[in-house]
This record gives C-alpha cells, sequence and structure tokens, in this order.
C-alpha cells in the first residue's frame, strides 16, 4: 500500500505518504494565500523522498475541511484528479480530524477542543475525547465567532490556530496549530485497515462510511450573494 | 498514429468548466459544464458560486471528455490550462487540477492566457493562422484588440475597453429592458424585429481627439447609460418601450464601433485577416456587419463557430498545441494563477 494523503483546510499546504506501517514521506509548506503554487511541487517532491513513482499510489486521501473555501478546493481537486488520472479510490475525511488525531499521536489525552481559522473572525470548531484508542470527535465541525463558544468548550485545550488568533476566548492553545499531511495519512491509514476493501473496479470517489467522509468540502457557509434587484437606480437624477 | 501533439486543454476562468482535447490542428472533442443558470438569478456571474461548480464539475468533465474522445490520459503528450486571467478562486481550480494530472501521468504542463487561447481556437476550425493576424476579442469580460505575429509567444496590445467589456454592456442593458441574464443572446433575438436606426445612441471613442488619442480603444459605459436614460425618460412619460427598437439601435452601436475600429486597425497595420472571438462574436448582427465591411475592404473574415466563441477547453488545448508543435518550453508545476494576467503574456 502507498497511500497520498492532501490537506489544504489551513496554512499548511501538505501531503504525505503512507505505506501501511509509517509515514514515508512529508512535504509541508506554511503559505495561507498560495496552495495552488506549492501543492503539485509539494506532490512531486513526496514521491521523490519516498523513492516512489505516481503509478506505485494505491489510495488517496484528501482533508474535506472545513477551511477557507479557495485554498481548501485547491487539495480536493487535486486529490480527486489525481486518483481519476490513475484510477485510484478517493476518500475524504474531516480535516479537524486530522489535527485531533495528531495531538493523540503526541499522547495528549481528555477532552480537546479544534479551532482553526476561519476567516472573517471566525473559527471552525470540533469537540473530541482522546482516551488510549483514539480521538473520537464528539461535536462539530461547525463555524462560529470563538467568543460564542460555550463556556465549557471555550476552556478546553485548544488545538489549531484558533487558539493563536482569539487567546482572549481560547486560553488553553495547544499543539498542533495547523494540518500535516502526515497525521492524516496515519488517520487514513488506520481507518482502511479497519475498513473492508473496495470493491474491484473502484476508482474515484469512495462512498462515506467505515471512517470516512465523502469528498464535498464541508464549507459550512453559503456564498455571499443576493439576488439582482428587478430595476437599476436612476440614470436621469 | 500521429507525430501532432495531442493535448488536454483545462478552463475555469469564469462559469464554464471546459475540457478540450486536440491532435495538431485536429479538435478531438470540446466538454462544457456550465453553471449559468446558477447564476442567473443574481443577475451576473457569482465567483463563489463559479468555483463550487467547478470543483464538482472538473472531473466528471475530464472523464467525459476522454470518453467521447476516445482517449487514455496517459496517451497525452501535454496538459495545457488557463492560468488567467479570470476569477481568481476559479481559475484555481482548473489550475490545481490540471497539475494533478500532470505529477499523476508525468507530463509537461503549459499555463495559458485565456484570451490567447481566444484567438488559437479558430486553428481547429480554420486551419493554420497567418502571420500576423488582427484578432478582435469580445466578451463579458474584455474587449480588445491584438496584433498577433506568433500566437505562441507574441501577441500585441491596440487597444482594449476603457471601461464595461462589449459583453458586459448586453448584459447591462438586458437588465434595463427586462431581459434574462446572461443579455447577449436575448438582445440578439429581440434585435432582430426591431429597427437597428430608430435611435441614435452615441458611439464611444470614435471621433475627432477621442479618436486620435483611443485610436483602437473602446467604451460602452456611455452608450448603456444613454439607454438607460432613454428608456427611464419614456417610462416617465408613461409611455411603452418599444424593446426590439432598443434592442436593435444599441446592439448597432456596439458592433459598428466594433467593426470601424477591427477594420482600422487592419488598414494602418496592413493586416488581411481579421479573426473574432470570444463569447460576443456569437452575435448575429456582429457577424453580418463584419463580414459586409471585411467584404468591402478586401479582409478576410474569421469566426469561429458559436460554440468555440464562449469559453470552452478546446481554446486552450489548441493553443497548447502549438505551444508543443512549436518547441515552447513548458511552464514550472509551480505556475501561479494571475487574474489580470496580460494579454501580452501567452504562457505563464
Amino acid at each position: 500500500m502507498l497511500l497520498l494523503a492532501i490537506d489544504t483546510s489551513t496554512t499548511a499546504i501538505t501531503t504525505a505518504l503512507h505505506d501501511g506501517s509509517s509515514v514515508v514521506a512529508e512535504v509541508t509548506t506554511l503559505d495561507a494565500r498560495a496552495h495552488a503554487e506549492h501543492l503539485a511541487p509539494g506532490v512531486r517532491a513526496a514521491l521523490a523522498q519516498a523513492g516512489a513513482a505516481p503509478t506505485d499510489v494505491t489510495d488517496v486521501v484528501v482533508g474535506i475541511g472545513p477551511g477557507p473555501f479557495t485554498g481548501l478546493r485547491v487539495g480536493i481537486v487535486t486529490g480527486r484528479t489525481f486518483a481519476f488520472a490513475l484510477g485510484l479510490p478517493v476518500r475524504g475525511l474531516t480535516s479537524l480530524d486530522a489535527l485531533a488525531h495528531e495531538a493523540w499521536l503526541r499522547g495528549r489525552r481528555g477532552d480537546l477542543l479544534v479551532a482553526t481559522d476561519a476567516r472573517r473572525k471566525e473559527v471552525y470548531a470540533a469537540t473530541y475525547v482522546l482516551d488510549d484508542s483514539a480521538a473520537t470527535r464528539m461535536a462539530g465541525p461547525l463555524v462560529s465567532r470563538a467568543a460564542d463558544l460555550e463556556p465549557d468548550v471555550r476552556g478546553l485545550p485548544a488545538a489549531g490556530r484558533g487558539a493563536l488568533l482569539y487567546a482572549d476566548s481560547l486560553p488553553l492553545a495547544v499543539e498542533p496549530v495547523d494540518v500535516s499531511g502526515g497525521a492524516l495519512a496515519d488517520l487514513a491509514a488506520r481507518r482502511l485497515a479497519l475498513a473492508p476493501a473496495a470493491p474491484d473496479g473502484i476508482r474515484q470517489q469512495v462512498e462515506p462510511g467505515h471512517g470516512f467522509d465523502g469528498l464535498e468540502p464541508l464549507y459550512l457557509r453559503r456564498p455571499d450573494a443576493a439576488p439582482a434587484p428587478p430595476s437599476t437606480k436612476s440614470t436621469l437624477g | 498514429m500521429s507525430d501532432e501533439p495531442l493535448v488536454l486543454g483545462i478552463e475555469t476562468s469564469c462559469d464554464e468548466t471546459g475540457v478540450g482535447i486536440v491532435r495538431g490542428e485536429t479538435l478531438l472533442v470540446d466538454t462544457v459544464a456550465s453553471s449559468v443558470e446558477e447564476h442567473a438569478r443574481f443577475g451576473g456571474v457569482v465567483p463563489e458560486v463559479a468555483s463550487r461548480a467547478h470543483l464538482e464539475a472538473m472531473v466528471p468533465t475530464i472523464e467525459r471528455a476522454c470518453r467521447e474522445a476516445g482517449v487514455a490520459l496517459r496517451d497525452l503528450d501535454a496538459i495545457a490550462v488557463t492560468s488567467g486571467p479570470g476569477l481568481a478562486g476559479a481559475l484555481l481550480v482548473g489550475v490545481a487540477s490540471a497539475k494533478a494530472l500532470a505529477v499523476a501521468l508525468d507530463k509537461p504542463i503549459y499555463g495559458v492566457n485565456h484570451l490567447a487561447s481566444h484567438v488559437a481556437v479558430d486553428i481547429v476550425e480554420h486551419g493554420p493562422l497567418p502571420e500576423p493576424t488582427m484578432a478582435m476579442l469580445v466578451s463579458g469580460g474584455h474587449s480588445s484588440l491584438l496584433l498577433v505575429p506568433d500566437i505562441t509567444n507574441d501577441v500585441r496590445s491596440l487597444g482594449a475597453t476603457m471601461d464595461d467589456a462589449a459583453g458586459e454592456a448586453f448584459d447591462k442593458v438586458a437588465r434595463v429592458l427586462g431581459l434574462p441574464f446572461p443579455g447577449g443572446p436575448h438582445i440578439d433575438r429581440a434585435a432582430r424585429e426591431g429597427n437597428r436606426i430608430a435611435i441614435d445612441f452615441p458611439r464611444g471613442l470614435t471621433t475627432g481627439r477621442d479618436l486620435e488619442r483611443h485610436r483602437f480603444d473602446f467604451s460602452f459605459s456611455g452608450l448603456k447609460t444613454a439607454v438607460a436614460r432613454w428608456v427611464e425618460t419614456r417610462h416617465r412619460a408613461g409611455e411603452s418601450v418599444p424593446v426590439a427598437d432598443v434592442a436593435a439601435s444599441f446592439q448597432e452601436a456596439v458592433v459598428d464601433v466594433l467593426t470601424r475600429k477591427a477594420l482600422l486597425a487592419c488598414k494602418e497595420h496592413e493586416v488581411d485577416h481579421l479573426l473574432i472571438g470570444g463569447g460576443v462574436a456569437a452575435n448575429s448582427r456582429l457577424r453580418a456587419l463584419a463580414e459586409e465591411r471585411c467584404d468591402k475592404a478586401g479582409v478576410t473574415l474569421r469566426v469561429p463557430r458559436p460554440g468555440l466563441c464562449t469559453d470552452n477547453g478546446a481554446m486552450v488545448a489548441a493553443l497548447g498545441a502549438q505551444m508543443v508543435a512549436k518547441g515552447r518550453e513548458p511552464s514550472d508545476l509551480g505556475l501561479p494563477t494571475d487574474s489580470s494576467m496580460p494579454v501580452t503574456l501567452v504562457q505563464a
């Protein structure tokens, strides 16, 4: 198995390869404004690091957010297209789960809030319980002002950039800050190991289930647009 | 098998998700998924709505193009993609997808200019471009006069709109007349029943010092306002608005200026081929008047069929195939999108 993981839901443009037992390559660039520039070269560099050809990849997993829309789409369309081009299954995972999983990998246990930057003075948030077996999502994801989260939630240790941006509301900032491709790949590999094999002939979007979330982006907001008013303003003054 | 380059082109600069495949100068397939209906109730293209639609349509459109052309992706020689100008978020979806193809298939990628692609598409319709060719691009986002010595690396801008694009003026006037979005086809249809000389609407930048200083530039904002004032005056007087006459007279003002300036450019630059591209080139009156005036001036007119005038992937593939055939270097895999990419920059 060689699993390619991609996430562009946070400031990190991150990609990693997992061979079924461990992460064998990871390339991450921090640049909130240039996802499309860095991602494809990152995938190529990760393949080179692993000494693998694109055709060696067997599975693709992408973080489906929530995250700022423009960057988020770059990762999802890259994962979908890469998988289509090589006839591979492609699956989605909630990006916030990768942050919680990384905290779990680092040994954190107990309750955890994950809060990432949703721009417009809001955060994307979800809560987790981390026990010895896994990080399990209890609520979310949702989009909210940090100050409007429930008081008991705001008092939790908080991973993600939201805790750095809104320290007044989220005083207990903990690592990690951004999604790591390696953590996403590790989480995906663990869930794949538990999932039944995909039926033969599947190439493209694998239905959600068995720990995976489908491939639709988690926008959590509608586009800003209002229907056009019926008449235009006067031109006669 | 042919030695000619097999190129897949992706276009997502506005509201059409386009994928085309070209072999050399032959069009194999042109597949377009449009989100125009999702924008209609907003009276114009909403960038975020367009970007979301591109993401959903991207892979299915590539898949359909390959299936209909009977092409396997591994047989491609290169991927071409619109890297600008256009809506930033929309461009990103196509460019990211093209890069993913380039990495997965280990193929070169060419990031190309949307406007140059509108010119290049006529190669798959009417054969090689004479060098130089005069090109006029008229769409919802652009109105440009271009002198094109070599479509793969030498495109010179003679003039462009100073305010509204021609297609934008059609959309805005359609709204004033209560016609649906996009305005172009609706005004074209309404105008067929109307009188072109019923109302003498202004022709921007066509006389005196304006013409001297802005010889090949366009301005349609004053015309749009003149139409709105004319219509509002009728409303205020309690009179009905002769929609067909207004549409026909407005349309005539636009196509009169466009064709006059295009032929003036041909004459002054001694070019005997004029190519008209972009969505507004689908306008029937523009085609008819351009033909009439080109005939008189001894200029050969080239206009791609309407389906290739609006945004599509075939035009991007057509330009990419020219790049490969002429041995141009591919773009870097880190190529950026450029929402305001200058028309003179053919490749990113």
